[in-house]
């Protein structure tokens, strides 16, 4: 009953003075709604990463070298025995994946690899059609690439496996490519030999296949040339050919469907680092499956969110601190009706009661608002940057008790003060 | 005999004044109200009279002495515990009206009400009744900024009243108004005391005003120095009752 009605009159003094309430919430809306947006925003980001992360194969491990960690030795005399530095370590080929070396990882674990990833670039390059100039990546690629890369044909064919072997000059192309020399047209491209000019050398291939080009908001804002340079796809015998390279220095694994690919990433690193890079001076052999990789990326992006979120944070803060400083005016002002009140007999209680409900009240009508502009700027900021994203709900729900308990915390102060007034005092201020 | 509704025996008041300097606004006050009296107290400023007001309105406690007010004992009584006496057993009257602000006529009335716990139908009947009662029914809507003086502190006596309390008591209620305003509230105050039988004290430095109530108090110093029977009778009455009898 008397909670009522000191939320209507909370809400008669607010009306009584708009512009001061209007300024003392103007704090809670920024905060809050600052941080509605930065975590809608947050939200929007970790979906995109997701999408194409999952996109590229949540089951796949990436293998790469890496420089050994050395440590220096101490005798127990305390002669100190300086470890080699791993990077000034000269490299030669023999120290890297050689094909057989891959070979040697597939028969081991037969169960769970399906597929190996592997490509070998032979160069940037143009390639001319009237006066029509495309830009392509010349690169080599084993079946497994088409498969962890997820491409997706759109039309003619893929290498058959003789074609593999024998390094023919076959070429499977981008739609960008298609689009750029022959207008869009499928059939035109298919059974073109073009020339593929890198440097003062040409190589001609011919196309037998057209992939489709994936793009995401993401990938053309990271690589913002994507579209004029696209991958044009030899087989990787050919490439191997071309670049006089048959070593590696990381190539992805492809996990069997079911396989645990945090499982399958240890076994890998450990395979090697006990057989072939057992006694390597410099390097070892890391593996790193997708699923590891979303998931630190996915905290990463977390806790800059949360960090960007706790600077919005502050100016809730100050926010609130400007409610507790209006609070301590407004009851200024209302000394004589806080000491008529007394007379007539308010208890303390009741006298406290009625303050703090008018901070609860700014602050949840401000965060009201600031969850509206909030909302709509987050929602806008994520649709801007391609994945449309909305706040939780949750998020939602703790804005809003936030500014109950700012209201509360800022507003107790206040109101205790209020209520501890000498009735006496009161009456006879002027 | 009537009950006695205010009932003190050697109150006295000190406030201190940094550690050396006490002073003493009452000096040992024996007073004892009746039921259905009008009372006045009066006084120059400085003799007390505010002290006095404020332990009989239980806002404040004395230092000595005990103080019962209809059969309360408001000596030893907690901060709450004189809210609650405040609320049920004392109506004030102030000079200044202090009605809350941006709050009507009516919400003004029922405020006592709201804090004794009464449900909203009942504070809203109660309130109607008491405006009339004070003739204020037709401006019950009103803010107080849409009021005049006179108005406001009809307003404010009918608020006095809504918990039917044992004492009205009036601070100077004429203070702030014209002579004839001024009447018009004193008049209130004789119909209730007359009609409904209100026991009320009247604090004022007005020897006029004092004159029209049943018994005069004088303090003088924080001490009661005199006290009289007054006329019991407004000036008005008894300019009426002389018109009539001019008439007969």
């Amino acid at each position: 009953m008397l909670f009522f009605e000191n939320v209507r009159l909370a809400f008669s003094s607010l009306l009584a003075n708009k512009m001061r309430a209007l300024l003392t919430m103007l704090g809670i809306i920024i905060g809050i709604s600052s941080v509605i947006a930065i975590m809608t925003v947050g939200n929007s980001l970790t979906a995109q990463v997701n999408d194409s992360m999952s996109s590229l194969g949540a089951n796949n491990v990436q293998v790469y070298l890496n420089y050994k960690d050395t440590k220096d030795e101490v005798t127990e005399e305390g002669y100190v025995f300086k470890a080699d530095d791993p990077t000034k370590v000269a490299l030669n080929e023999s120290d890297l994946f050689s094909k057989e070396m891959i070979e040697e990882l597939c028969e081991a674990f037969p169960d769970e690899i399906y597929a190996v990833s592997l490509t070998q670039g032979v160069g940037q390059g143009e390639v001319k059609e009237g006066s029509q100039v495309a830009y392509v990546n010349l690169l080599g690629a084993s079946v497994g690439k088409f498969i962890s890369a997820n491409i997706e044909m759109v039309d003619g064919r893929f290498f058959s496996e003789a074609e593999m072997k024998d390094a023919r000059m076959l070429a499977i192309a981008s739609e960008k490519f298609v689009e750029k020399l022959y207008k869009g047209v499928n059939a035109e491209a298919l059974g073109k030999t073009v020339n593929v000019y890198i440097g003062d050398k040409f190589y001609p291939v011919t196309i037998i296949g057209i992939y489709k080009v994936e793009q995401t908001a993401m990938t053309s804002a990271l690589m913002g040339s994507s579209d004029k340079v696209t991958d044009l796809y030899i087989p990787l015998r050919a490439a191997e050919e071309l670049s006089h390279k048959d070593y590696y220095y990381s190539f992805d694994v492809i996990g069997q469907p079911g396989a645990d690919a945090d499982k399958l990433a240890g076994k890998i690193k450990s395979f090697y680092n006990t057989t072939a890079y057992r006694n390597s001076r410099a390097l070892m052999v890391d593996a790193l499956s997708l699923k590891t990789m979303v998931e630190s990326f996915n905290t990463m992006l977390g806790s800059i969110t949360t960090a960007i979120a706790i600077v919005a944070g502050i100016a809730l803060l100050v926010g609130g601190i400007g409610v507790m400083n209006i609070m301590l005016v407004s009851i200024t002002e209302r000394t004589r009706e806080i000491g008529t009140r007394k007379a007539l007999g308010a208890p303390n209680s009741s006298i406290r009661l009625q303050f703090v409900v008018e901070a609860v009240v700014i602050c949840i009508i401000g965060g009201i608002i600031g969850i509206i502009l909030g909302v709509l700027a987050g929602t806008g900021l994520a649709a801007a940057l391609g994945t449309p994203a909305s706040p939780s709900v949750s998020s939602i729900i703790l804005s809003i008790s936030v500014s109950m308990a700012i209201g509360v915390f800022f507003g107790y102060y206040p109101a205790n003060k209020a209520a501890k007034m000498d009735p006496i005092e009161a009456l006879r201020y002027e | 005999m009537a009950k006695t509704i205010i009932d003190m025996k050697g109150i006295v008041k000190k406030f201190f004044i940094g550690t050396p300097n006490e002073f003493a606004a009452l000096k040992g006050v024996d007073l004892k109200v009746y039921e259905g009296e009008f009372v006045a107290i009066v006084g120059a400023s400085g003799s007390g009279k505010s002290t006095l007001m404020n332990i009989i309105g239980s806002l404040d406690r004395p230092t000595e002495g005990e103080y019962l007010l209809d059969g309360v004992n408001v000596t030893e009584a907690k901060d709450a515990q004189l809210s609650k006496i405040r609320n049920s057993k004392v109506g004030f009257v102030f000079q200044t009206y202090n009605l809350i602000a941006k709050t009507n006529a009516q919400k003004n009335v029922e405020m006592p009400m709201l804090y004794a716990g009464l449900g909203a139908k009942e504070r809203s009947e109660r309130a109607k009744e008491l405006l009339e009662l004070v003739g204020m029914e037709e401006r019950r809507k009103h803010l107080p900024e849409e009021l005049s003086g006179g108005q406001k502190q009809r307003v404010a006596i009918a608020r006095a009243m809504a918990n039917d309390p044992a004492i009205i008591l009036a601070d100077e209620p004429t203070g702030a108004l014209d002579s004839q305003t001024g009447r018009l509230v004193m008049d209130i105050f004789h119909k209730l005391h007359k009609e409904q039988g209100k026991t009320v004290v009247l604090i004022t430095h007005s020897p006029e005003l004092a004159e029209e109530c049943e018994r005069i108090i004088t303090i003088k110093d924080g001490m009661i120095i005199g006290e009289r029977k007054g006329t019991n009778k407004a000036p008005s009455m008894e300019a009426n009752e002389e018109k009539k009898e001019v008439g007969a």
